[in-house]
């Protein structure tokens, strides 16, 4: 067999010596380049948690004297020569929002949760030795890391960093004379954009690619874990609606640099006209929103496929509905894709256009809720172990079921007149899509922190984190409704010049102390997985007893995963509990011949085809072997 | 010395923080708790969990209840009661699946929580239960979404052609309003023509745009049907009219439109608040740079006389009336046309104000 011939080779490729260079910085492994997009993924996460600290302040504290801000913000605080007391720049309060949304969104949830657990599980969840091009797999790190670096750097700015928000709509982003951050700010994010468009695409194909071809014996669609069919369908959206972004920017920046008129018409700003006319500003929110809103899907799916692994690892049963969960997953894939103009009811779009995507959007609701209803389903009758994995499954399951509902509101296209653009849309997607997939990313983590890193991490300290976090993320962003529904505008630096929006200080104090105490709780984190990384106790081969093939491979599995053949896979992943059987779970690769006790009746017929199909791999084994 | 004096302490308390870790892992070794299933913390995380459910639902019911009037605007179009409506019947459905979801996803892990004798459910499908949570949420947004279609196509459908009509136009930082004046036609405009004077770019070689007027404020009738046409000048806005529960975005070099029937003036509106400095406002909801938060022009909504009133003093205060040097753009056969509208003949006053009721 080909496949074998090509395994036996790849064992014997990889066993000269690696050096620093090529173990941990230009790694292909899969396993170490999934290391290397979380860590880098937890340290943006800590920057742009940081940032919103900084308007979080400014949003509670309106009268606050900032210059103790001075050391770390330098210009953008301003210091009032006759007091002497220190305001937020305007300006830069709208870079720290954009900031904080484009880092979170792009370089915390899409690579810090696909990149790591997309290239860490996929490979060892089929039982395969790597991922198709580890060559491709490692481009698609550092064309992460060459962006990051020129995100970061636009920070640095004396203009200051885009600043029109995480959307960039034109003419706000096209025009220079606007607002500073249009500036060189706004060419480094269009720059840095483009080369994270490069490294999700390198990345996204090569998961389907190894989805599809590197699947090890046995491993057929109907037996893949949901955490692959997750990452496989997220790849998929990735691949097909990241491009669009990439010409929504190329446009852009041909407006911007070189005085075409896709965005622009009937401009004067700076004292004069611009020549520009015939122009669209809503061409531009049209192709971002076609990637905008399958991104939202690129960030939740794998946190949703996670969970379904977590919880029914750790509730000791199957999942609910495997068929079902599928089938919502391709549901919300293709959905995704045709209710992008939702977040466009009220920018004069044609109305009848409104009408067809309120009636798209709310479809998207149904597989949605059957995703929720199969999670309760199963803790139902669970025997169900709180790691702290599971804590965040079940935290994301809530947070996704808060979230989800309010999207109803804002779905309907009548009642998102109101709701538009107010923090009931910052509440709204601050859980179902923010929080939700950080729970997700954070359950991931947890749970897989042993096969990364052949430690435990610190079980206690992972309560305290969820514990914080969970009560946090719901002090911070529920309290949002309420101010929204009160019509508070978003990206609003303050409120006092509206007598409408002169309430709730005291409740937008309360959320900004709540960010401040959730944020100051991931450090609890960070200690605990920088610690368990050098510190932690030696994992054991299997902690969660888990049925999924990554737990077959070594502790400290090396370059190619398995040091001898890759299992063969002979049922679901989910024959959890099942009766007769005397362990709670029945791994993947163990044969339905091995247990006759627990066979269901179509499996015991299995067992027949089992044989032979040993019996004819030997065959072929050994006909391998003399050619 | 201060900050040394806060470094000290925090530095402290880290390391007391690190010793207490050390102390609580090495104590659960020694235990042999890290190698158990059923361990306490099972216990306290379930119980935590109910906890949670049961504070947070108190909480969020506390809230909701008692400050219902901090949080809900008073509404003041007609279609905003419609929306309003639909917004509170999505509340009542969500609410219920919210409350009913939560309480199950919490106090599952609370009933199910891992013990040694007990073996999970082995319970992989059911097909009759998938079915039944598939098609009754389908129901269930299938009709919240025909009422949301019918509201929607009514509060986008044309204005009558009776309806009061004025623009509104947004720019960095501030909106500023325009009416037909004594004609009731809104006059050609010209992006090219704009300058720190004609800042709406009116074309004043249309007749139409000669008795246009600016006023400082909006002023609309009560109970009748009032056509916002929205434009932006230079990047996007949105007109945000929270009582009337309206929104549209204002896009540069594509004009839009909202209209709706304010219900309630401004002075009820006051006796109803109890608050007599109360004024309707418009806001922006797009971010349009610096002064995004500060764009803001009042709304007065006033019975038919009162308006009219206004409208007649306003027409003595045109543009052209105003700006008296912008006279030379008005083409020479309509320069007579423009004194006529500025109204400094009486008669001429009283005939455009005939004219203006009968466009009304």
């Amino acid at each position: 067999m080909a496949m074998a011939h090509d395994h036996a080779h790849d064992d014997h490729h990889h066993e000269h010596k690696e050096t620093f260079w090529t173990k941990y910085i230009f790694s292909q492994d899969h396993k170490m380049i999934a290391k290397q997009f979380l860590i880098t993924g937890i340290i943006w996460a800590f920057f742009g948690g940081l940032l919103s600290i900084f308007f979080r302040l400014q949003l509670g504290f309106p009268e606050m004297d900032m210059s103790w801000l001075k050391p770390i913000l330098g210009r953008w605080i301003v210091i009032d020569a006759a007091t002497g007391t220190g305001t937020l720049d305007p300006e830069f309060y709208l870079a720290l929002v954009t900031m904080h949304g484009t880092i979170m969104v792009f370089f915390v949830l899409t690579a810090g949760l696909s990149g790591t657990f997309s290239n860490f599980l996929i490979p060892l969840q089929i039982g395969a030795r790597d991922m198709a091009s580890g060559f491709m797999n490692m481009l698609s790190y550092w064309f992460f890391f060459a962006s990051s670096v020129v995100m970061f750097s636009s920070l640095f700015l004396e203009t200051g960093p885009a600043a029109g928000g995480w959307v960039v709509y034109p003419p706000l982003s096209a025009l220079p004379q606007a607002i500073k951050g249009s500036q060189m700010g706004m060419s480094m994010w269009l720059i840095s954009m483009v080369l994270f468009i490069a490294s999700t695409l390198l990345g996204g194909i090569n998961y389907i690619a190894t989805v599809i071809n590197m699947r090890t014996k046995g491993m057929s669609f109907s037996k893949l874990p949901l955490t692959v069919w997750a990452f496989f369908l997220t790849a998929v959206i990735g691949l097909l609606s990241f491009p669009v972004l990439v010409a929504a920017a190329l446009l852009l920046v041909f407006d911007r640099s070189f005085g075409t008129s896709f965005y622009l018409s009937e401009i004067y700003i700076g004292n004069e006209a611009l020549p520009n006319v015939g122009g669209s500003p809503i061409l531009y929110q049209h192709l971002f929103w076609f990637l905008g809103h399958p991104e939202v899907y690129i960030v939740l799916l794998p946190a949703l496929g996670i969970t379904s692994e977590v919880i029914a690892t750790n509730s000791r049963k199957p999942i609910f509905g495997y068929r079902a969960m599928i089938g919502s997953m391709l549901g919300i894939a293709f959905l995704s894709f045709i209710v992008w103009a939702h977040h466009m009811f009220v920018t004069g779009m044609n109305p009848f256009l409104g009408s067809v995507f309120m009636l798209l959007t709310l479809i998207i609701a149904v597989p949605s809720a059957i995703k929720a209803f199969n999670y309760i389903t199963t803790l139902w009758r669970g025997n169900i172990v709180f790691t702290p994995a599971t804590l965040f499954s079940i935290g994301l399951v809530s947070l996704f079921i808060s979230g989800g509902l309010t999207g109803i509101f804002l779905g309907n296209s009548a009642i998102d007149i109101q709701l538009h653009d107010t923090y009931f849309v910052v509440a709204h997607f601050h859980l179902v899509m923010g929080s939700a997939s950080f729970f997700g990313m954070m359950a991931g983590v947890y749970h897989w922190f042993p096969k990364m890193f052949g430690r435990m991490m610190d079980n206690r300290l992972g309560y305290i984190h969820f514990w914080f976090t969970f009560v946090g993320v719901y002090l911070v962003f529920f309290p949002m409704h309420y101010i929204g529904i009160a019509g508070f505008p978003r990206r609003y630096y303050s409120w006092t010049s509206f007598d409408a929006f002169s309430g709730f200080t005291d409740l937008n104090m309360f959320v900004s102390i709540a960010a401040i105490i959730t944020f100051s709780a991931q450090l609890v984190f960070a200690f605990n997985f920088f610690y368990s990384i050098f510190r932690g106790r030696k994992a054991p081969a299997n902690p969660w007893r888990s049925n999924t093939l990554e737990w077959t491979t070594p502790v400290n599995p090396g370059h190619g995963n398995w040091p001898g053949e890759i299992p063969t896979v002979y049922r679901w992943p989910y024959d959890y509990s099942k009766p007769g059987a005397e362990e709670d779970f029945i791994p993947q690769h163990i044969p339905f011949s091995q247990t006759p006790e627990s066979n269901l009746p179509h499996e015991q017929e299995l067992v027949k085809y089992e044989e032979v199909n040993a019996a004819s791999a030997n065959e072929i084994e050994v006909s391998d072997q003399n050619a | 010395m201060n900050t040394a004096i806060i470094a000290i302490g925090v530095v402290l308390l880290l390391v007391i923080l690190l010793t207490l870790f050390r102390i609580s892992r090495l104590i659960t070794v020694v235990s042999g708790s890290d190698k158990k299933r059923e361990t306490p913390a099972n216990n306290t995380n379930a119980i935590l969990l109910v906890l949670f459910l049961i504070l947070g639902m108190g909480a969020t019911f506390w809230y909701s209840y008692n400050y219902f009037g901090d949080y809900t605007l008073p509404v003041a179009s007609e279609h905003g009661e419609e929306t309003d409506r639909l917004f509170w019947i999505t509340m009542a459905v969500t609410g219920f699946v919210f409350v009913v979801t939560s309480i199950l996803l919490l106090v599952f892990p609370y009933m199910y929580r891992f013990r040694e004798d007990r073996k999970a459910h082995f319970y992989p499908h059911n097909n009759k239960l998938e079915l039944i949570w598939t098609v009754i949420p389908a129901i269930v947004l299938a009709t919240l979404i025909f009422s949301g279609l019918k509201t929607w196509t009514d509060i986008t459908s044309k204005p009558s052609a009776d309806a009061v009509e004025l623009e509104i136009m947004g720019y960095q930082f501030a909106w500023k309003a325009r009416y037909p004046g004594a004609d009731g036609v809104l006059g050609a405009y010209d992006y090219q023509k704009i300058d720190a004077i004609n800042e709406f770019g009116l074309d004043l070689t249309d007749q139409a745009s000669l008795d246009d007027f600016i006023p400082a404020e909006i002023h609309i009738p009560v109970g009748e049907e009032v056509n916002f046409k929205i434009r932006a000048r230079d990047v996007l806005h949105s007109v945000f009219a929270p009582h009337f529960r309206l929104k549209m975005d204002a896009v540069p070099g594509m004009p839009t439109s909202f209209k709706f029937t304010p219900t309630k003036t401004t002075e009820e509106m006051r006796t109803e608040l109890g608050d007599p400095e109360f004024n309707y406002e418009i806001a922006c909801t797009e971010v349009c740079g610096r002064g995004h938060f500060s764009m803001k022009i009042l709304v007065v909504v006033e019975d038919r006389a009162s308006y009219e009133e206004w409208y007649a003093a306003q027409t003595e205060k045109t543009f052209l009336d105003l700006n008296p040097g912008m006279m030379e753009e008005v083409p020479e056969n309509l320069r007579e046309v423009a004194l006529m509208s500025s109204g400094v003949e009486p008669e001429e006053v009283s005939e455009s104000d005939v004219e203006l009721n009968s466009s009304l």
